[in-house]
């Protein structure tokens, strides 16, 4: 950078005829064109390790993960020569004989026991019952195959003749698939193509993803209306207090996350403190449920999240002159006019910047709710690792994910429109 | 603002300020009990679960372990945001945006997501259960503090003192080393402490990459309190307070001194 400056303010030389025309000035430019190229090269020179490491250690991953959310290689892995007699088949009744003999083919050219309990797992998605009656068949199957192969496979189970089975088999045919993407949604690919509702005992995700927002939502409202008057006391009063104050909502922030935690379901346990207190006080008289439901975890979250918006309304308060609010009322408003048409319209921005960070945090949030929240209380975050370990149902997982990363980077481009991005994470 | 409304905002804010440090602290004489429920009264005094905590197992291994990984994805994410950062505050940056998105999607992104991700991905490479997986998702994941820390520092840098020293004929590297680095190194410490400090308490990816051998100290206090919940959780918490606030003592320091230069690096 250096470099390039000096050239531009002490010519050297270069001053001359660059694109062979001569005079002063278009060698000017040209020697600034090139100073420009220049640094420019430098810049991508210092950010290229970066962008290099984050597309290898972030987006890959990311990208893997979301892909997961549509891959569908299962049945097409375990059922080739299946898929392709079905190739015709129009869905109704059942069908062909070569259909039933390529099922009993296929399982018995597949080499590997997993490929057969892959597709297995993955027709069960669609059809409960489904992993049973294959791992069935395939037992049977392979130790005594039989002719003709639809006496066999009807005989091992009846099921073999219901249309709706081998539907599935031929719809997972395709190498990509929208079944995580709708059952995240809690829809279901319809029999003809388009889509339904899930039967209602399945319907989960779409009360998880209301949860998750309404949860978030008024998270973000309760930071925000404790965290106002504090931020304003920290901006406004000055001194000793506001640094006390200010020390006060950093320390948590430097604390771990885990020692929070653990502090709050000691405290808000049948024996805590909190409990005992409100006995004492003959506030209540048998001890209440404050933890592992969900008013421990407002009570958590809210402790948690509370700096990510006093901090931002610190900056933005900072930055506003008494002086207009002396102005205002000078010019005959109260107190309640100034602050409604003076005051809070200014600290907007650190409203809107506040409310952002905290609401996709706590969106996002897994560790507090899966320690302090109930059964009842678990968020999106809480399936994604849920099917991604407990069930490995890596597709789920995906799909989950993809619907919790759209509501926040929705909301992202949403506020990033009004406020813009760099001056949410603080870098513009 | 009239008196008796200010009155009212100092009394709420005190409550505010009993909220915000008082659990953490409420819990500390806990750790001394010398029995293992976890309510008052207290039966006696004991340093049993300190003693339990300094055993090499299970918490000491935890606490080396969470030093080394933290130490390592302080380095490289320091080192890799602070280049990075000294290029963006070059301006003239053909597509600024889009690279400051993916400069900051790691911060943005979830970080359950991030670790399913990294766990199906770094599976496929072997990084699964390895020290070398953890300290690269932990600095991938603390790049955008240390970047927007430093970006930070660097607005208040006058370009003219590299200027003056490439005129006085050091190269960029020695403009870098000797002007540069010495006037933004207290926005490069407060982003390294950033790291570390995200790094050190940080258990949602180490809940899907680590194995066994890397179980890290957040890992070991989510599963106690996942599972069996005593003392000794209280008085680990009891000593990370401790160090937290030695840390936020350093990052005080470091912003006071940033200060210091930008007053000097004016006049």
């Amino acid at each position: 950078m250096a470099r390039a400056m000096t050239s531009v303010v002490f010519p050297g030389p270069r001053i001359g005829a660059a694109d062979g025309r001569p005079g002063r000035v278009s060698a000017l430019a040209t020697g600034f064109r090139a100073d420009r190229r220049r640094q420019t090269i430098g810049s991508l020179v210092l950010i290229g390790p970066l962008v290099v490491f984050i597309v290898f250690a972030f987006v890959l991953p990311l990208g893997t993960m979301l892909f997961h959310a549509i891959n569908n290689p299962e049945v097409r892995n375990a059922f080739p020569m299946t898929l392709a007699s079905l190739e015709d088949w129009d869905g109704m009744g059942t069908p062909p004989d070569a259909a039933f003999d390529a099922v009993a083919a296929d399982i018995r050219a597949s080499a590997d026991p997993k490929t057969m309990a892959e597709a297995g797992r993955r027709l069960n998605y669609e059809i409960t019952g489904f992993r049973s009656l294959l791992a069935k068949t395939v037992r049977t199957v392979r130790k005594a195959p039989e002719q003709p192969a639809r006496t066999q496979l009807l005989a091992i189970d009846g099921n073999w003749g219901n249309p709706a089975y081998w539907r599935v088999i031929q719809r997972n045919g395709t190498p990509l698939t929208a079944f995580y993407l709708l059952s995240a949604v809690d829809l279901r690919p319809g029999e003809n193509g388009g889509v339904q509702m899930a039967p209602p005992e399945e319907r989960l995700f779409l009360s998880t993803l209301m949860r998750t927002l309404t949860i978030s939502a008024l998270v973000t409202l309760i930071c925000l209306f404790v965290a106002y008057p504090i931020a304003n006391a920290i901006v406004a009063i000055g001194g000793r207090l506001s640094a006390i104050m200010l020390a006060c909502v950093l320390l948590p922030f430097w604390t771990s996350l885990l020692v929070r935690t653990s502090a709050w379901i000691v405290i808000l346990q049948k024996e805590g403190v909190v409990n005992r207190l409100l006995q004492a006080l003959n506030i209540t008289n048998a001890p209440l449920e404050l933890v592992f439901n969900r008013t421990g975890l407002y009570i958590a979250m809210v402790h948690i999240l509370l700096p990510f918006m006093v901090l931002p309304l610190v900056s933005v308060m900072k930055g506003i002159s008494p002086s207009y609010v002396k102005a205002s009322a000078s010019l005959g408003a109260g107190p309640v006019t100034t602050f409604l048409r003076v005051y809070l319209p200014l600290t907007l921005p650190g409203v809107g910047a506040g409310c952002l960070l905290t609401f996709i945090i706590s969106a996002g949030y897994y560790v507090t709710p899966t320690l302090v929240g109930g059964a009842s209380d678990q968020m999106l975050s809480y399936f994604v690792a849920f099917y991604a370990n407990t069930t490995i149902n890596w597709g789920m997982s995906a799909a989950l994910g993809v619907l919790l990363l759209t509501c926040i980077l929705a909301l992202y481009g949403i506020v990033g429109r009004i406020v813009g991005i760099g001056r949410i994470v603080g870098m513009e | 603002m009239p008196v008796a409304l200010r009155r009212v905002q100092i009394a709420f804010c005190c409550l505010a300020m009993i909220f915000l440090i008082g659990p953490t602290i409420v819990v500390i004489p806990i750790s001394f009990s010398s029995a293992n429920f976890l309510s008052y009264p207290l039966p006696g005094f004991s340093l049993q679960w300190y003693e339990k905590i300094l055993q090499p197992q299970p918490w000491m291994s935890a606490l080396l372990n969470s030093l080394i990984i933290g130490a390592g994805a302080t380095l490289v994410s320091t080192v890799l945001g602070t280049l990075a950062a000294l290029g963006m505050s070059r301006g003239r940056l053909p597509a600024r945006s889009m690279i400051l998105a993916v400069v900051i999607s790691p911060m943005i992104v979830p970080v359950v997501i991030s670790g399913v991700g990294m766990y199906f991905f770094f599976a496929k490479l072997g990084l699964v259960a390895s020290f070398l997986g953890l300290v690269l998702a932990h600095a991938v994941l603390a790049v955008p503090f240390v970047l927007i820390t430093v970006t930070a520092t660097l607005k208040n840098f006058d370009v003219n003192l590299v200027r003056a020293a490439a005129s006085l004929g050091a190269s960029p590297f020695h403009a870098f080393r000797t002007v540069t680095l010495p006037l933004i190194a207290p926005g490069v410490i407060s982003g390294a402490l950033f790291a570390f400090v995200f790094s050190f308490d940080e258990v949602v990816v180490a809940l899907f990459i680590s194995g066994p051998g890397q179980r890290t100290l957040p890992r070991q206090m989510f599963d106690g309190l996942r599972d069996n919940i005593d003392p000794s959780i209280l008085a680990m918490s009891t000593l990370l307070v401790i160090i937290s606030i030695v840390l936020m003592g350093g990052g005080a320091l470091a912003q006071k001194r940033a200060a210091t230069n930008r007053s000097t690096a004016n006049v």
